[in-house]
């Protein structure tokens, strides 16, 4: 009953006026970026961070989201049509719904992946609403040694899955915790690492590293070649964007599918919605009566990955919501973002801020609806967006890149970072080291650092403290094991393979 | 071994890394390692530059010991060179942010983007910067 009234507060939250259009915007910009290949989701929010400084922490928040999973609608459409995924989670959507649209069933394809999407993102919401207070709750428990722990777990989770390369990972982490770690030492008046600049002082603003590692990083890397597609035609008219009912009986066993497991990928951090669509794919492969035809164009293979990679979402903003810990780029822009507006996403999280959670939640709902909406009767007007030239989309990332940045403190210096950030991100492109491990050691290197020293504090310098309380001791053991695991040969040859799949 | 695998991007990028690794090590030693009040300034960052060291000379043994399948395929030196250039007008442009404003440098980046990506530059660039232009007004008026 505690649940019914707390998400009817966040209908009556999600329902305002500026909130509806500020979700509205969201899913918006979410399904331009989605089906634009080149410009992912953390890239735009990580542009448009410094617009929300002035607005309310909800109102920005629910925008921001709805970008996040309104992206995920968007990556089906070129996928479908163009064989070209708008973001890597829709690679498995072209398997089959490439196919499709080639045997005339394009509309059937979109129509199924809008309406996978539409169930698995809904039931993502569920989760999400079901399983964060509890999980708060319990993470109430947690004192420094814990967090040092979980934090450690969650980094070795994005290195083990980011690349493959773990070492290259690792390495890409640990730059993100020396960028963090410039600056005025959180405990004394020590600066380190600020090469005698009194701009420094104050550490690097994450959005300078993020906007420079993931949107120019992402511009100067497209500046080397652009691979150009064919569109297929898109179909017209409401009634040949739906599915028959054959098609959707044929699915109803793969909505459920990519809904349970999306969801659950999602709550584990690393694993991403790539990942989870690949396992709902196989899953669905395993259990189907004509495993044989998967990729010739069964509506099954559209609507499991694009389910498991819209119910990831919602499993996504599990940890970050209640233990503060984002699994990939784009939570750890929003946790970001979160800390730019005084807040500190962890277990009291819900208890402290009810409105800006459960109007977070309702909001999907009702994005989710927006989506199915936008997305059936407009997606030939949205198909017309790939035709968008690079002359001008280039100079607008670059110019919103400048503007973003020098918002944030009117500081030249911050814009001449950019420029070298950028360089970074296009660096780590070319020699694959992923970025995401970079972005989650910046963001999460100054709460780490300083849970280890309050551990260290509280244990007077004696480390045991970290493996004499059980669930920090089972938390380290697992972070051990996970970045053990890929020595053992067998497993490192399933890690790799699973890697090189996701693209 | 051969001078090829010395010149591999993964043993530059882990000599460059075990530089910054090195660095991060010798800053650190400067500072207080543990004090009365528990571990100081210097704790965390001595232990990820020596994790640094150490993983960037395990990431040049592998690359050199173990050759990467496909690592004898030819570089896109023209895209990557590309890639560069437009870096290099965007840090440059930034350089000339304080000289000529945001709006002049920003026309000049477009300019050399649509000159960089289309085939008629001029014809097409040209009437482009008033429409970028007043894109970001409305951008700024907004803000």
């Amino acid at each position: 009953m505690e649940i019914l009234a707390n998400l009817g507060h966040g209908f009556a939250v999600a329902f305002e006026p500026l909130n509806l259009f500020w979700c509205f915007v969201g899913v918006f910009l979410g399904t331009v970026v989605g089906i634009m290949p080149g410009l992912g989701p953390p890239a735009t929010i990580a542009m448009l961070l410094p617009l929300t400084f002035n607005m309310h922490p909800t109102s920005a928040l629910i925008m921001l989201a709805g970008i996040y999973y309104g992206a995920k609608y968007g990556g089906s459409t070129t996928a479908i049509l163009l064989n070209v995924p708008g973001e890597s989670a829709s690679v498995v959507t072209c398997l089959d719904g490439y196919q499709m649209a080639r045997k005339g069933r394009a509309g059937a394809a979109l129509g199924i992946a809008a309406i996978a999407s539409f169930i698995a993102g809904t039931v993502g919401v569920l989760g999400l609403m079901l399983i964060a207070p509890p999980l708060a709750k319990f993470a109430l428990s947690f004192s420094s040694p814990e967090y040092f722990a979980l934090m450690a777990l969650g980094l070795a989770m994005v290195v083990l899955l980011a690349g493959d390369s773990m070492i290259k990972a690792l390495l890409a982490m640990l730059v993100g915790l020396w960028i963090a770690g410039m600056g005025i030492d959180l405990f004394s008046d020590s600066s380190r690492f600020t090469f005698g600049q009194t701009e420094m002082l104050d550490g690097v603003d994450f959005v300078i590293v993020a906007i420079g590692v993931f949107a120019l990083g992402e511009v100067f890397g497209n500046m080397e070649s652009r691979e150009k597609g064919t569109l297929l035609p898109v179909p017209k008219g409401m009634r040949n964007l739906l599915p028959t009912m054959a098609e959707l009986k044929a699915c109803r066993f793969a909505f459920i599918n990519g809904s349970v497991i999306g969801f659950l990928i999602g709550v584990l951090p690393g694993a991403g919605s790539t990942i989870a669509s690949f396992i709902s794919y196989g899953v669905e492969k395993a259990v189907s009566k004509h495993p044989e035809k998967f990729g010739t164009g069964v509506p099954e293979g559209v609507a499991a990955p694009e389910g498991a990679n819209n119910s990831e979402t919602g499993g996504a903003l599990v940890p970050l919501l209640t233990l503060g810990i984002p699994g990939s780029g784009t939570t750890a822009i929003l946790l970001a973002a979160f800390i730019l507006w005084g807040l500190r996403p962890g277990p009291l999280m819900i208890q402290d801020n009810p409105e800006l959670f459960w109007g977070l939640v309702a909001s999907m709902y009702v994005g989710n609806i927006m989506l199915l909406v936008l997305n059936l009767p407009l997606i030939p007007l949205f198909a017309q967006i790939l035709k968008v030239p690079t002359w001008l989309l280039y100079p607008i990332i670059f110019g919103i890149s400048i503007v973003g940045v020098y918002t944030v403190s009117s500081s030249l210096f911050d814009c001449a970072m950019l420029a070298a950030f950028g360089l970074l991100g296009y660096a780590m492109r070319r020699l694959d080291y992923p970025s995401a491990p970079l972005i989650l050691g910046l963001v999460l290197g100054d709460p780490m650092e300083r849970a280890l020293r309050q551990s260290l504090m509280m244990s007077q310098g004696d480390l045991s403290i970290l493996v004499s309380r059980p669930i920090s001791a089972t938390m380290l053991l697992l972070t051990v094991a996970l970045l053990l695991l890929p020595l053992f040969r067998k497993f490192n040859t399933w890690r790799v393979k699973a890697i090189e799949e996701n693209g | 071994m051969a001078r090829a695998n010395w010149l591999k991007g993964d043993v530059v990028s882990g000599a460059v890394l075990a530089a910054l690794g090195v660095y991060v090590i010798n800053e650190a030693r400067q500072w207080t390692y543990s004090g009365v009040e528990g571990p100081g300034p210097g704790f965390f960052p001595l232990w990820y530059g020596i994790a640094m060291v150490v993983l960037s000379l395990a990431l040049i043994a592998t690359s050199v010991m173990r050759p990467v399948p496909g690592a004898g395929k030819s570089v896109d030196w023209r895209g990557i060179g590309r890639a560069l250039l437009v870096w290099v007008v965007f840090a440059g442009s930034i350089a000339l942010l304080k000289p000529l404003g945001f709006l002049v440098v920003l026309a000049l980046l477009t300019l050399f983007v649509v000159a960089g990506c289309t085939a008629n530059p001029w014809r097409r660039a040209v009437p482009r910067l008033p429409a970028m232009r007043l894109v970001f007004i409305r951008f700024f008026h907004w803000r």
